[in-house]
């Protein structure tokens, strides 16, 4: 039986979703009653707000602890992602506000929603029981969709939100059923219990059974989420029917809460039965390598483009989850964050060509920016090798990191696969930087995006190769984490 | 200098950002920094050139520093005999084609001379890397500015030409990383030195020797990996044909002497027929297939990879020629000596250095041509000679070393590399001389049609002869053809320790011994 009890204490430990929590009613209550003029600086607060939580997250790092009966656990994977989450948050939502008011879709319930989803992610992150992670998950999710949906006027983003919510919800349902399937054989929620359980010798072949039929229902959950093939259905047409800002935000925070969630349940809780799911994991992970790369070398829009780009490089990282040892499972949190630099500047270069009425979401919306504005077209070409896994950029490292385990663990001949396939997706990649710097269009292209903007997609850019050209720290980080 | 390698390697990177600043409106300022640059760059690696031991093998100018700790990767540089004088030509080509770009690049200047320093900084890197991660980064990251100067600056199909030649040689090199990776696991280090005493099976080299060979012989290239080449050549701007034909070329014979013989030396001798196979159909059927393109650029690509096979044919005969006793000596298959192993894989450096300048001079003649008139094509030509005559003077001079006439650099390669092949086998030898037959038919007809005869076309009466600017680069590659050819013994004595050790090397098993 369940022991509540309850410790003023403990609430130290989860300081930063509670301030959050309290800023996201504060601000909304701010939104709500100022006068029309006053109402830009939600925005600025929201940003504060984002800050200050980081800070806290970034102040508890090192501190170990499960609090509210086991519930909670904070430990250096859940504060390091929850500041990776918040830094890569307050990132986006600079390039988000350039978006929206250049489609005046600027509402501030859009940036309320985002903290919404941020603490969902937050709590999902911190999630000790198969109850808290199911919570941060809808409370992500619920928002993400509302998110979608607030460019109410676009039929494709209400079709987007529409399709993402069903499907999400299917997910969901997975998920859940997964966890049902666990909690009815194991008699526990708690993570920690359920993984005493699963390692326990005296497991029955029936038990056993059950244990596995929840797990395979738990892996489809989350592949969902991740986007992973064959449960990749969702992500091209959300990709592209969200406002892009969305898609920018969908692309990259919730992918670390996604991993979170990831290692929570398949590591922490059923590290016992990892030679099953990695088994599951193999398949996905080639499939999405595969699929992705190749389907992504026909699309014309960039955001749909993308959409395969991310489902490819998600594949590299479940590869990272195959090799079950430590270094593996760093690589690709080492590969998630260097994937989420790569793809907010990528989204970040579309973002900053929109400008009033003019949506910039084809590849060949890029023509001619090398001419125009060469700053921004030598981010964007920098990203794009990067995705495309060339030295000397982060993308390499990361690549390099996960293919070093993944022949370590003696599975060479998935090395390979990856790498053809990294060679076939740098075709799509050199078409954005053939389209900007190749092409002989004379089109005016106007960068209008304010300076804030620029400034933080300067650093976004230089980031890239910087982290790149001094990977370890970032390497030696993500190792430590497990 | 303690750092002059690292010198080297980032003043011209740096340097170029600074180029990049300057701006495409300030286009002569852009120019004159560069040229600046590129000359400090040069006089400064005649350090390695002066300040070079030569009597021994081991790597000179050595910087080390950690790098990448979790993968024990160095920022580990040296030179050897082998990479010295590639160095040198690097920072040399670099000079020719910032200056024969002065007035011809009137588009992006900056970004023109920009990438050119900053692909010769990434070159230096790769022929001065000592870590192999160090190496790949090098090795993949000089494919950046390449792409951009073909297809930014290249001709009508330039984008198929880039793209072409990007996926090319990425698809080579991953397989290399793979292996590099595959090693790592083995031994714990990137380390290129530590990978020459990893013990590996037969099964283990062979996987290594291929994905080392498509590495390399994608970007030598041999037949029939070759494809990309012409294209390139092509499409690319004068200066990216030059850089492409005299260095980035070199890459691929240099991973051969740095990587394969040494990593992989029983699957290099198992193979090694296969190489020499492939070599010989590079010399002689590439050139036919030189001898009839209309288009010049096209001609001298495919000229290119057919001297190119004489790297590859004199680095592999090495396996016919001598053998490993089992005292640890070295002895002669055939009662050759030596000597002609030393032969045929110095034959092939200085074939690289040699086909550097030649190559190097061939792409800027077509270059004088194609600024004048805007054609490559040979037809377009005929009777130069009556309004260029000086040009023409140089052009029949490099024509003449491209065909291999004694006296130039490019008879010295090849003809080392055939004496050496001689030990090997008579057939080798023999087909591989065909090229002086192939060659001289395919360069001096070019040469007739192009230069000699009547003036068909009135246009060339009007051409204007080189100006001292083209005057001034054709004149040093002509020096450097000649100096090449009538006293080569300088740069044969840099290489000489290193190509002994490196003979050991190649010629050592490296089976694990069974107990």
């Amino acid at each position: 039986m369940m022991n509540f009890n309850f410790n003023v204490a403990e609430l130290l430990f989860a300081l930063p979703e509670l301030f959050l929590l309290f800023a996201i009613s504060l601000i909304l209550l701010f939104d709500l009653f100022v006068s029309q003029r006053l109402k830009q600086f939600t925005y600025y607060l929201t940003q504060i707000a984002l800050l200050i939580t980081g800070f806290l997250a970034f102040n508890l790092i090192g501190e170990n602890a499960t609090i509210f009966s086991g519930t909670f656990v904070l430990d250096s994977l859940g504060s390091t992602f929850k500041v990776f989450i918040l830094g890569f948050a307050i990132i986006a939502l600079v390039y988000t506000r350039h978006y929206l008011k250049a489609h005046e879709l600027l509402r501030n319930e859009y940036f309320i929603l985002a903290m919404m989803s941020i603490l969902g992610m937050m709590v999902m992150v911190s999630g000790h029981s198969l109850l808290t992670l199911y919570l941060g998950l809808e409370i992500m999710s619920l928002s993400l969709y509302a998110l979608i949906a607030t460019a109410r006027d676009r039929a494709s983003a209400i079709e987007a939100a529409l399709k993402y919510f069903v499907l999400g919800a299917i997910a969901s349902g997975l998920l859940l059923y997964g966890m049902s399937m666990i909690y009815g054989i194991s008699g526990s929620l708690d993570i920690s219990q359920i993984s005493s359980f699963a390692s326990a010798s005296t497991l029955g072949s029936q038990q056993t059974l059950i244990l596995n039929f929840g797990l395979v229902f738990l892996v489809i959950g989350i592949a969902f989420k991740l986007g992973a093939v064959p449960f990749h259905m969702w992500v091209p047409d959300v990709y592209q029917g969200s406002p892009t800002s969305v898609t920018m935000f969908l692309s990259t925070v919730p992918k670390i809460a996604a991993i979170a969630l990831l290692i929570r349940l398949l590591i922490d809780g059923l590290g016992e039965l990892q030679h099953y799911w990695a088994d599951l994991f193999m398949i996905l992970a080639v499939l999405s390598i595969a699929i992705g790369s190749l389907v992504a070398l026909t699309q014309t829009n960039i955001k749909r483009m993308l959409a395969y780009s991310t489902i490819s490089h998600i594949g590299f990282v479940l590869l990272g989850f195959v090799t079950g040892v430590v270094d593996g499972y760093g690589a690709a949190v080492f590969y998630v964050l260097a994937y989420i630099l790569m793809s907010l500047a990528a989204f970040g270069s579309i973002i900053v060509l929109n400008r009033k009425g003019f949506e910039a979401d084809q590849i060949s919306d890029f023509q001619g920016l090398s001419k125009h504005s060469p700053w921004f077209a030598l981010i964007m070409l920098v990203v794009m090798l990067s995705m495309a896994g060339v030295p000397p950029f982060i993308g390499f490292y990361s690549k390099l990191f996960i293919l070093q385990q993944v022949v370590a663990e003696g599975y060479v001949i998935f090395a390979i696969t990856a790498v053809i396939f990294a060679v076939i997706s740098a075709y799509y990649y050199l078409q954005i930087i053939k389209t900007m710097y190749f092409d002989d269009v004379d089109k005016e292209i106007l960068v209008s995006a304010p300076l804030d903007m620029k400034i933080v997609l300067s650093i976004n850019g230089i980031l890239i190769l910087v982290v790149g050209l001094m990977p370890s720290f970032w390497m030696e980080l993500s190792v430590s984490l497990f | 200098m303690d750092s002059l390698l690292s010198i080297l390697i980032w003043l011209p990177i740096l340097g170029a950002g600074s180029v990049l600043l300057i701006g495409n409106n300030r286009a002569q300022l852009a120019r004159w920094v560069s040229a600046g640059i590129s000359v400090i760059v040069f006089v400064l690696s005649i350090n390695l050139f002066l300040d070079f031991d030569a009597s021994t093998s081991s790597m000179q100018f050595v910087e080390k520093a950690s790098w990448i700790t979790q993968f024990n990767i160095f920022y580990h540089l040296g030179v050897d005999g082998i990479s010295m004088p590639l160095i040198i030509l690097t920072t040399f080509s670099t000079i020719l084609v910032i200056v024969a770009g002065w007035e011809v690049i009137k588009n992006r200047v900056a970004d023109y001379m920009a990438a050119f320093l900053i692909m010769e900084g990434l070159i230096i890197g790769v022929f001065s890397s000592m870590d192999s991660m160090l190496f790949y980064v090098f090795w993949e990251s000089s494919l950046i500015p390449m792409l951009l100067i073909i297809g930014v600056w290249g001709g009508q199909n330039r984008v198929y030409a880039s793209i072409k030649f990007f996926l090319y040689t990425f698809l080579g090199s991953v397989f290399m990383l793979v292996s590099l990776i595959y090693m790592y696991n083995l031994s714990g280090s990137f380390a290129i030195s530590e990978m020459y005493t990893l013990p590996l099976t037969m099964a283990q080299q062979s996987w290594i020797f291929w994905a080392f060979f498509l590495a390399f012989a994608v970007k030598v290239p041999m037949f029939p990996v070759h494809t990309w080449l012409p294209d390139a050549h092509v499409q690319a701007p004068t200066g990216g044909s030059v850089i492409l034909a005299a260095i980035m070329l070199k890459m691929g014979g240099y991973g051969f002497f740095r990587f394969s013989l040494p990593i992989t030396p029983d699957a290099s001798s198992s193979f090694a027929t296969v190489v020499i196979v492939l070599s010989l159909i590079a010399i002689v059927y590439i050139g036919f297939v030189a001898l009839v393109q209309k288009d010049m650029k096209k001609l001298i690509a495919y000229s290119s990879i057919s001297h190119m096979g004489f790297v590859t044919l004199g680095v592999f005969a090495l396996f016919s020629i001598m053998k490993m006793g089992s005292n640890g000596e070295l002895i002669s298959i055939s009662g050759a000596s030596i000597e002609s192993a030393y032969l045929g894989l110095e034959g092939a450096m200085v074939q690289m250095i040699s086909h550097g300048f030649i190559s190097a001079a061939m792409f800027l003649v077509v270059g004088v041509l194609y600024d004048r008139l805007h054609s490559r094509e040979i037809s377009t030509y005929g009777g130069v000679v009556n309004s260029m005559p000086k040009f023409t003077g140089f052009a029949v001079l490099f024509a003449m070393a491209n065909a291999g006439l004694p006296g130039t650099s490019g008879f010295v390669g090849e003809f080392m590399v055939i004496l050496g092949a001689l030990q090997a086998n008579f057939w080798f030898a023999f087909l591989a001389s065909m090229t002086l037959i192939i060659g001289a038919a395919y360069t001096l007809w070019m040469v007739k049609r192009v230069f000699w005869g009547e003036i068909t076309n009135p246009e060339v009466s009007t051409l204007n002869d080189i100006n001292s600017r083209e005057f001034g680069i054709l004149a040093i590659l002509a020096i450097a053809v000649l100096w090449m050819g009538l006293y080569p013994q300088p740069v044969i004595e840099v290489m000489h320790a290193s190509i002994v050790n490196l003979l050991e090397q190649a010629l050592t098993t490296k089976l694990p011994v069974l107990l």
